[in-house]
């Protein structure tokens, strides 16, 4: 059984040909049924970054052809960008996807989810069961073994990143935001999917007390408005320190020019951090990613190597078998002709002689069958098949 | 016996301070061999202490440095409480640097001998010591949370990019742990220096400089939970005075050789 993949990605293709390729998960489900007919397995993986069909098949090139000619049905101008693996190869850029490897912003923990989802509305047999499932073990032991997934990768998960590092838990705590651009929207959504709560979203229309009413409240300030200058000066704040009883307040300013007055910086309880504050910290995360995607390279090599191993044990699977059919075969042959010798015996004896015998069988096949799945492993399993069918005369028997 | 036990426990726990100190450098491999030191250095020296336990019929950490020994135990199950979950890590680099010197501090000092006969009864040193240490232990505790407060918030006032990379317990999670740990471990030294009062008046005794030093601690970290639940102290303001606290706690534990159980 070989295992196929087709697929383009963020490193072969411009977002304008992904979008024309990429699936809903309907249409990924079918496409994948569509492709295993024949008794053939297929997965598709779709996401904004990423179209991938892994087929498993007897066929590989036949395999190969026909997930081609699928995505090129999307898109015809999607060819030229499309990779083909094959076998360890394929397997080993699944575990890297679902590690997060191949990702726009290394170790990302989505695309496991993905991964996940995929498989799930596949249709699977043994070959895809198995790398998708070893997939998404290599997936999560990435992450539990390293920090790669751990650190922010934008700057509006290092503001909610940052929040946690100064209140722990998020549930309860409440943010102001003042103006609404696009950078504090995805901060405030980051924090509230974290427990947080927008308690304000001010504009230049909103009441200046109410504003501060609620500043001697809160636990965030996120700040990006379109505004020219300072929005909220240090005295303004140092003057709601007195209600807030020594409770935290962080603020980002992810305006420029700044909203929040540098002043703030020096207040106590007040964490003040601006939009150049946090690209430093993504630029710094980022790169501690691509060192622990060092590490998590190594793992997901390790079970790709596992992988391999399995898959090039199927080779020699039904030579094993037939070499056990053929022994048990002898076996209960001989013991037939002995039948009348055996006849004699109590139930006890003739089964100790039954036990006897198939534990002869299996410590002579012990070794060979040990043998065969190594040299599968290395390349030679179908040599050795050829070789144990041709010594024991199992050709008929395939 | 009590020799053998002590290198192991020594070593693991000298290994753990520098693990932590990998860990603060770059978390991941070194910070869990460190917490398997701690572990594994509690263990020793838990059997250390069963050993010297079962050596003398009576208690035998009464002495200077035999106290300092318990202590330093007491010290360590505090941590090992939770300061083995991965987010309180770097606690251990507050934690086991110390417990490593004082157990060399308390060998020096003879704590790993079976200690000196005292006429005290063997349960009122026990209640007493017992929850005196146990106190003390949690005030270390305390501290050291506190400096990890001290310490991460000055890294999240002067906002370096590497924030993020090396992540502490949140402040507000430093801040309220520290003042839980400090509500159970005053009783714990309140109902310690009250056995020891009234055992002083039974007996006639004259207070020494560790009972007036310890009473002065007692008052300090009374006042750091009055301060924090009467007039809404916290953060850095409690932090410091949980240092200052702490500082007595080391006077009364080194500075004062006296031992009042002989």
């Amino acid at each position: 059984m070989r295992l196929v993949l087709v697929g383009t990605s963020h490193h072969h293709a411009p977002v304008e040909l992904r979008e024309r390729v990429a699936l809903e998960k309907e249409a990924a489900r079918e496409l994948a049924a569509r492709l295993a007919e024949d008794g053939r397995e297929a997965v598709v993986l779709s996401t904004c970054n990423r179209t991938e069909v892994y087929v498993a098949s007897e066929n590989g090139e036949a395999a190969e052809r026909e997930a081609v000619a699928a995505l090129s049905e999307l898109e015809p101008e999607v060819e030229s960008a499309l990779y083909r693996l094959r076998d360890q190869a394929a397997a080993l850029h699944l575990f890297r996807v679902a590690a997060g490897l191949d990702s726009l912003v290394p170790g990302e923990g989505e695309i496991l989810g993905q991964v996940r989802v995929a498989f799930e509305l596949g249709t699977t047999g043994p070959l895809l069961e198995r790398v998708f499932r070893q997939a998404l073990h290599a997936g999560r032991k990435v992450r539990a073994q390293t920090a790669i997934g751990e650190s922010p990768a934008s700057v509006s998960s290092a503001a909610a990143a940052l929040a946690e590092q100064v209140f722990g838990d998020l549930g309860g705590r409440t943010i102001l935001l003042l103006g609404a651009g696009k950078v504090s929207e995805q901060a405030a959504r980051n924090l509230r999917t974290r427990g947080a709560e927008i308690v304000l979203v001010a504009n230049s229309k909103t009441d200046r007390a109410e504003i501060e009413e609620r500043l001697a409240g809160v636990d965030v300030v996120i700040a990006s408005t379109n505004a020219p200058g300072i929005v909220l000066d240090a005295e303004t704040v140092s003057r709601m320190l007195a209600r807030r009883r020594g409770r935290q307040l962080l603020l980002v300013d992810l305006a420029v020019p700044r909203d929040l007055d540098p002043a703030i910086r020096d207040l106590d309880g007040c964490y003040l951090y601006d939009i150049d504050d946090l690209e430093e910290i993504v630029a710094e995360t980022l790169s501690g990613r691509r060192k622990e995607a060092e590490r998590a390279e190594s793992i997901v090599a390790a079970e790709a190597e596992k992988f391999h191993e399995w898959h090039a044990s199927l080779d020699v699977v039904p030579a094993i078998a037939s070499l056990r059919a053929k022994a048990e075969e002898i076996r209960e042959a001989e013991l037939r002709k002995a039948d009348g010798v055996l006849g004699r015996l109590d139930e006890t004896q003739r089964g100790a002689v039954e036990a006897l015998t198939a534990q002869i069988v299996n410590k002579l096949l012990h070794l060979p069958t040990v043998r065969m799945k190594q040299a599968a492993a290395a390349a030679d399993g179908v040599l050795y098949a050829e070789a144990v069918r041709h010594l024991f005369g199992l050709e008929d028997e395939r | 016996m009590a020799e053998l036990l002590f290198w192991p426990a020594l070593l693991l726990y000298g290994e753990a301070a520098v693990g932590y100190l990998g860990e603060a450098r770059r978390p991941g491999a070194l910070g869990r061999a460190a917490t398997w030191g701690v572990r594994l250095g509690w263990l020793a020296q838990t059997a250390l202490l069963a050993v010297q336990a079962a050596r003398r019929d009576g208690f035998p950490w009464g002495t200077w440095a035999g106290s300092l020994d318990l202590f330093v135990w007491l010290v360590v199950s505090a941590y090992l409480i939770w300061g083995c979950r991965r987010p309180y890590r770097l606690l251990g680099l507050a934690v086991m640097p110390l417990a490593a010197v004082l157990l060399v501090v308390a060998r020096a000092g003879g704590g790993m001998a079976t200690g000196e006969a005292s006429h005290y009864s063997n349960l009122f040193l026990v209640l007493h010591v017992g929850l005196v240490l146990a106190a003390f232990a949690g005030f270390t505790l305390a501290a050291a949370l506190s400096a990890l407060y001290v310490w991460q918030e000055r890294r999240l006032k002067v906002r370096p990019a590497s924030v993020l990379r090396l992540r502490a317990p949140a402040l507000a999670t430093l801040d309220a742990l520290a003042l839980r740990t400090v509500a159970w471990s005053l009783p714990a030294l309140t109902l310690g220096i009250a056995g020891g009062a009234a055992r002083l008046v039974y007996s006639h005794d004259r207070v020494d400089a560790l009972v007036a030093v310890t009473a002065l601690t007692w008052v300090v970290w009374a006042a750091y939970l009055l301060l924090r639940w009467r007039a809404g102290w916290s953060g850095r303001r409690a932090a410091y005075l949980a240092l200052a606290g702490f500082l007595l706690v080391i006077v009364v534990r080194l500075a004062l050789p006296a031992s009042h159980f002989s």
